[in-house]
């Protein structure tokens, strides 16, 4: 931790060194005290691009200072802090935001107040679709892409009894929703016996287990996430729930997820995740050399988002020539840039980024979690056609 | 007049008869003292009286208006004021604004929302504490009160609906002898003047042939004598049950 | 549901219970002797589960021996660590007016949580499963995990140690004396304040017990704390407060229902799909509340079992003296004319600080003058939001409107709750609130289709002619000061003296012909209005709201305000949202480990002001005069 201050402490020196001009702020904010299994490496990711950025001379002849704040978790507190970055710390844009609720109102404030948001972890299909708005662009692969990446693994196995486990909110309702419907659209015939829904963080798994288990499904979908899954994931495991079934797993395959497992992670689970220890791509392996140098830790898939929501800004920047929000509004519909996994781009129809996520088994390997037989799968491949997200987002 | 007229009251707790066919009756201007020792059934009774316990069977006629079956409440707003054996008093109110509280609701404005509750009826509350002798220390917070400044202001309160009937259990409990005599005094001038019935029970014999016009005596939940303290004092049953237990008149 | 699905369901419910009933069992201890009602007892039992990771991770991985010493260390530490939390803190604040010491132990949720986040790290920590239990046995033909046949004997082998100790020791006679009557305790001779340390520790091992025992079936991780402190107030609350056996017999209850409701999982009633499935979010909470309508006293707890509160009886209530007008005057007029002197922020800080005030103000309300503490004020103030932004979003209704109408629906609220909210006291009644709360929060957290679902609703800004933010500023200041000054006035008319007559005496009140009850209901729902007024303005300074305007950190914040500035006085409220709102906002842009610093700085203030801010400044520079 010390280390980490000062890091910091040495950017901003380094920073009001070199810089002759203000530098370009930009306001971030996150729920860092909520999540900080994943925005610890987020914040990690972000430092770093933002080193590298300023270290190769700034954007526009200027260097970025990123302004971050805590949201406390509530979308109440997120709009205060926003609100804060925008009229005492004058930012020229908002990125940040991990959980889906508080990313929607930090969205909703960024149209009102005419500011470019760039959403970065938040997963909810509203945020680009139903509730998408003119300012807002979201970097993750959303619930629905990743639904859709899983989706051919599950007709591939050809299993027409399926059971759903999912946490009861709108993440997993909407996993829940688009697996069911694309799944039906892929393999008629299929059938979905049983479904749980426990609370988020609350999960009684041995009787949701058994719940399972007396239904006789063939295969299993779930989006369970941290402390949820891997109580699920332990009690199946007692249990036997898993033998002979094909189970797939929403996001379970990134390390923030997966390493929690450590020797219990259920070998042969298909699931969407980050393998970074085996991209092998030039990009991805410095950025992973660079992380390393930086920090000393391996990178999880937060670090990954950290890093290409600056990159995004970076860019978006550069492309608008001005830090004008009219302008970097219209930089980002259609950006393309290179990120650690590979090229996206912010698509001008609903200001999603393609970026994607890979796809494999799970398996065990020195008593610790591993995907293999992966696949990196790209998100422009595993979005609805054109004409039907138009009739999902609000005209501007 | 009879103001209070009592009829077979029964009460029994799980096969144990506290009180059984109790009848008595209390006139406007008297004082009624009900007597007996421990366990006699006396706080039963009174209970019974005031609405807080319903009873197996009898009748409780006030005024001849039966009230039986009704609560606490309602059967103050027919004119019975109560003091506690362990005083009731607010606490966190000053002692005028106590008895203020007692007029608000006696004129039905406790769902008043605009004036100032300390404005109201401050004159009437203010002759009230005159008449316990506590008009000085209308400012003070009850909870500071002296134990006999309490029980002064608890019958200022029970005055404040200018009862017909006054039911006053143990008025002088805890207090000191000499207060105790003042207290009486105070309540037996209020009540001669204004013919309000009393009906109180009490331990201090010395206070109760004072004071009582008339005297009732429970025995195990039954009523043994019923007459002026001469009568009673010289009821041999009376005196059997007092004094063949080894106690003299005196804390019972 | 086959016979065999029902008996494993049965038996999940029964492991289910058993970590359960330990932390309840100590909750349980612990309010029955000292009346504290711990709020970091579910931290307690999360430092338990981290130790204890920590412990069998190096110790208990291989050997049996290990494994269980490894646990038993564990909740000893967690007792160690209760006993120094109660002779640092507690002992200090015993004095203090009712409720007081669970700010101190807010603070202290949040010290434990960033201290646990430093030793531990933010991922989670999942342990190793326990040697020689590490599989299923076959029952009825289904695998069922050998540790929790073991965890569902251990909760019964508790209660009986439990029982032991209580019936047979001098301790426990000491302990069942002080949950009776304290004051004996303290005639009896006995050095009360060491009854109370030996209690507080011991309450904290069994919640340290009780997450230890957890390791092998789920990691440790930073939110345990609030989910287990949520559950185990229920448990002693249905149970009966300063019952083990009904927390016993509460924690059986609910762990059982919540399994059959996942073992019943959908189920269709005459073309009717109902999800028992999603009912497991807010079971526990409909449980509690059914509990205490039908028995006001929980299964086992006694009627009148909750002696009062032995602090000091606050003094009479008086209107401010003239300088003290003249300065909240003052002050208000410099807030009116502030938004020419200040950047944006100020007034966005400001704005959050004026509708907190009221939402507290409310609170204080009911819990001073009503003398009816509720943990679930958040309900009133998310009716009040939901319903404006409902109106506005679904019935294209203008805000306007909304300012009167939102009001309303949270007074409607207040009424139906509030009418079986009244006929119960002290804790009790103050859980049940909270029951009411989350069954409200659920079903905004459930209704996709209406509420917006856990996402919640945007797009509620306010009219062109509001729409900056000094004309905002100044709708919110002026209706919050209105309100807030309407609620003062309130507290000193005729209906605010009875309220106040039938809290200091409910005989006493009674036998002046006043329906004390009934008072209370119609207070309850008034005061579900002004909550629901500052919920409004909240939603329209935010322009969205989510379930979180309903959640129970909400109502905890107004709790903690409320508090702070100290219960027994009218203007600490509004001290208590300024300070906390301020404190937060500051230090959270700080410093990285700000919750730790909010929660010592709250300590720190508990100790320095056991009556709260503005109770020590009245009693400091105002004393009465008796």
């Amino acid at each position: 931790m010390r280390k980490l201050i000062l890091g910091l402490a040495l950017g901003a020196m380094a920073a009001t060194g070199a810089a002759a001009q203000e530098p370009i702020k930009i306001g971030e904010l996150n729920s860092y005290k909520n999540f900080p299994a994943f925005l610890e490496p987020y914040k990690k990711g972000w430092q770093l691009a933002v080193e590298e950025a300023n270290a190769a001379g700034g954007v526009l002849g200027r260097k970025l200072e990123v302004i971050s704040r805590d949201d406390n978790g509530t979308p109440g507190d997120a709009v205060r802090v926003a609100e804060e970055l925008l009229t005492r710390e004058n930012v020229s844009l908002l990125m940040g935001t991990f959980a889906s609720h508080i990313g929607l109102a930090v969205s909703n404030l960024a149209a009102q107040r005419k500011v470019l948001f760039v959403a970065a972890e938040p997963l909810t299909d509203k945020i680009v679709w139903d509730n998408g708005n003119k300012y807002t662009f979201r970097l993750r692969p959303s619930t629905y892409m990743q639904t859709a990446m899983l989706v051919p693994e599950a007709a591939k196995s050809g299993k027409k009894k399926w059971a759903i486990v999912y946490p009861n909110y709108e993440y997993g309702q909407s996993a829940t929703a688009a697996f069911k419907k694309l799944l039906a659209e892929k393999l008629p015939g299929v059938e979905f016996v049983v479904e749980q829904a426990p609370p988020l963080g609350k999960i009684e798994a041995g009787a949701v287990v058994d719940a399972i288990a007396q239904a006789k499904p063939d295969a299993i979908f779930s989006s369970l996430f941290g402390p949820d899954l891997a109580k699920f994931v332990r009690e199946g495991n007692t249990r036997g729930l898993f033998k002979d079934k094909v189970v797939l797993n929403l996001l379970a395959g990134e390390p923030e997820y997966l390493d929690p497992l450590k020797d219990e992670t259920p070998p042969g689970w298909i699931v969407t995740g980050y393998p970074w220890e085996q991209i092998a791509t030039p990009e991805h392996k410095a950025f992973v050399a660079a992380y390393q140098k930086k920090w000393s830790d391996y990178p999880r898939l937060g670090s990954v988002v950290g890093y290409a929501t600056v990159q995004s800004v970076v860019a978006a920047l550069k492309k608008a020539g001005a830090v004008d929000t009219e302008k970097m509004v219209a930089a980002m519909k259609g950006l393309q840039l290179g990120t650690p996994i590979g090229q996206i781009t912010y698509r001008a129809l609903d200001h999603q980024s393609t970026m994607g996520a890979y796809v494999g088994k799970l398996a065990l390997k020195d008593g610790k979690g591993v995907m293999v037989d992966w696949k990196f799968a790209d998100g422009k491949d595993y979005l609805p056609p054109d004409a039907e997200v138009k009739k999902l987002r609000p005209a501007e | 007049m009879t103001v209070l007229q009592v009829e077979g009251l029964a009460k029994s707790f799980g096969g144990v008869a506290a009180v059984q066919g109790v009848s008595f009756a209390v006139e406007a201007g008297h004082l009624l003292a009900l007597i007996g020792p421990n366990g006699a059934g006396k706080t039963t009774c009174f209970n019974m009286l005031n609405g807080q316990l319903a009873p197996d069977r009898g009748s409780v006629r006030l005024d001849g208006r039966e009230i039986v079956g009704l609560k606490p409440r309602q059967i103050w707003r027919l004119g019975v004021g109560r003091t506690f054996q362990i005083t009731a008093t607010f606490g966190s109110m000053t002692v005028r604004e106590n008895v203020q509280v007692a007029l608000i609701s006696h004129h039905r404005r406790t769902l008043g929302l605009w004036p100032r509750a300390r404005d109201l009826y401050r004159a009437e509350a203010e002759a009230l504490l005159a008449r316990v002798g506590m008009a000085d220390q209308a400012e003070r917070a009850a909870a500071v009160l002296a134990y006999g400044d309490l029980k002064r202001l608890e019958l200022a309160v029970a005055l404040a609906n200018t009862p017909r009937l006054l039911l006053m259990d143990e008025p002088t409990a805890g207090m000191a002898p000499r207060e105790r005599v003042e207290l009486m005094a105070l309540v037996a001038g209020i009540v001669r003047v204004e013919g309000i019935a009393v009906l109180f029970t009490e331990h201090d014999m010395d206070v109760v042939f004072a004071h009582a016009d008339r005297i009732i005596v429970l025995n195990r939940g039954e009523l043994i004598a019923d007459g002026v303290p001469a009568q009673v004092r010289a009821d041999p049953r009376v005196q059997q049950v007092y004094l063949g237990g080894g106690t003299t008149f005196g804390h019972g | 549901m086959t016979l065999a699905t029902f008996v494993i369901q049965l038996l999940n419910g029964l492991a289910g219970a058993s970590s359960l009933f330990l932390v309840a069992a100590g909750l349980s201890l612990i309010f029955g002797v000292t009346r504290i009602v711990n709020f970091a007892h579910g931290s307690f039992f999360m430092v338990g589960i981290y130790i204890a990771y920590t412990l069998t991770e190096s110790f208990g991985r291989g050997s049996a021996l290990g494994f269980w010493a490894s646990v038993l260390a564990a909740a000893v530490a967690v007792g160690a660590l209760g006993f120094v939390v109660e002779i640092l803190l507690l002992r200090r604040i015993y004095k203090a007016p009712e409720l007081f010491q669970l700010l101190a132990t807010f603070g202290l949720v949040l010290v434990i949580k960033d201290a646990t986040l430093a030793i531990w790290g933010p991922e989670d920590l999942l342990g190793p499963r326990a040697p020689g239990l590490r599989g299923a046995v076959s029952i009825l033909g289904r695998p069922f995990p050998e540790y929790d046949l073991v965890l569902i004997a251990i909760g019964p082998l508790v209660l009986g140690l439990l029982w032991l100790v209580l019936n047979r020791t001098r301790f426990g006679v000491l302990v069942r004396a002080a949950t009776q009557d304290r004051d004996m305790v303290a005639a009896l001779g006995v050095n009360q304040a060491w009854l109370f340390t030996g209690v507080f520790a011991l309450g904290a091992a069994l919640a340290g017990l009780g997450g230890a025992l957890q390791v092998p079936r789920e990691p440790a991780q930073l939110f345990l704390d609030i989910t287990v402190i949520s559950d185990a107030f229920v448990v002693v609350v249905v149970g009966g407060l300063g019952s083990i056996p009904g927390a016993f017999l509460a924690a059986l209850l609910i762990g059982e229902i919540k399994a059959l409701c996942i073992g019943l999982g959908d189920v269709s009633f005459g073309g009717f799909e109902i999800s028992f499935s999603k009912l497991t979010l807010v079971v526990e909470f409909i449980v509690m509340a059914i509990v205490l309508v039908v028995r006001p006293w929980g299964l086992l707890g006694r009627p009148g079992g909750e002696p009062r509160h032995a602090a000091a009886t606050e003094p009479p209530l008086r209107p401010l003296h003239g300088y003290l007008k003249l300065a909240a005057a003052g002050l208000g007029a410099a807030l009116l004319v502030l938004p020419v002197a200040t950047d944006g922020y100020v007034l966005v800080l400001l704005i959050d600080i004026f509708v907190f005030a009221l939402f507290a103000v409310s609170l204080h309300f009911l819990m001073g003058p009503g003398g009816m503490v509720s943990f679930g004020h958040a309900a009133y103030f998310g009716l009040g939001a939901y319903g404006a932004a409902l109106l506005v979003l679904r019935a294209g209704l203008p805000m306007e409107t909304t300012i009167v109408l939102g009001p309303l629906v949270a007074l409607a609220g207040g009424l139906l709750f509030g009418w079986f909210v009244v006929r119960l006291s002290g804790v009790y009644l103050a859980m049940l609130t909270l029951a009411f709360a989350q069954i409200v929060w659920s079903v905004a957290f459930q209704w996709d289709s209406f509420t917006g679902g856990s996402n919640g609703l945007i797009g509620l800004w306010p009219p062109a002619w509001l729409a900056s933010k000094s004309a905002f500023y100044h709708v919110t200041l002026i209706l919050c000061v209105v309100a807030i000054v309407a609620l003062r006035h309130l507290v000193f008319a005729p209906f605010g003296a009875v309220l106040r007559a039938g809290r200091d005496s409910p005989l006493r009140a009674d036998a002046i012909g006043i329906d004390v009850r009934r008072h209370q209901w119609f207070a309850f729902a008034l005061i579900g209005g002004f909550a629901g007024l500052a919920g409004v303005l909240h939603a329209f300074s935010k322009g969205s709201i989510s379930p979180e305007t309903l959640a129970i950190a909400r109502s905890v914040d107004g709790l903690v305000m409320v508090l702070l500035g100290g219960v027994q006085t009218l203007t600490g409220p509004v001290v208590g949202a300024a300070v906390l709102t301020w404190l937060q906002d500051e230090i959270a842009r700080r410093v990285e480990f700000w919750r730790a610093i909010l929660g010592g700085v709250i300590i720190l203030l508990v100790i320095a002001f056991p009556q709260g801010i503005v109770g020590f400044i009245r009693g400091r520079f105002m004393r009465e005069v008796t």
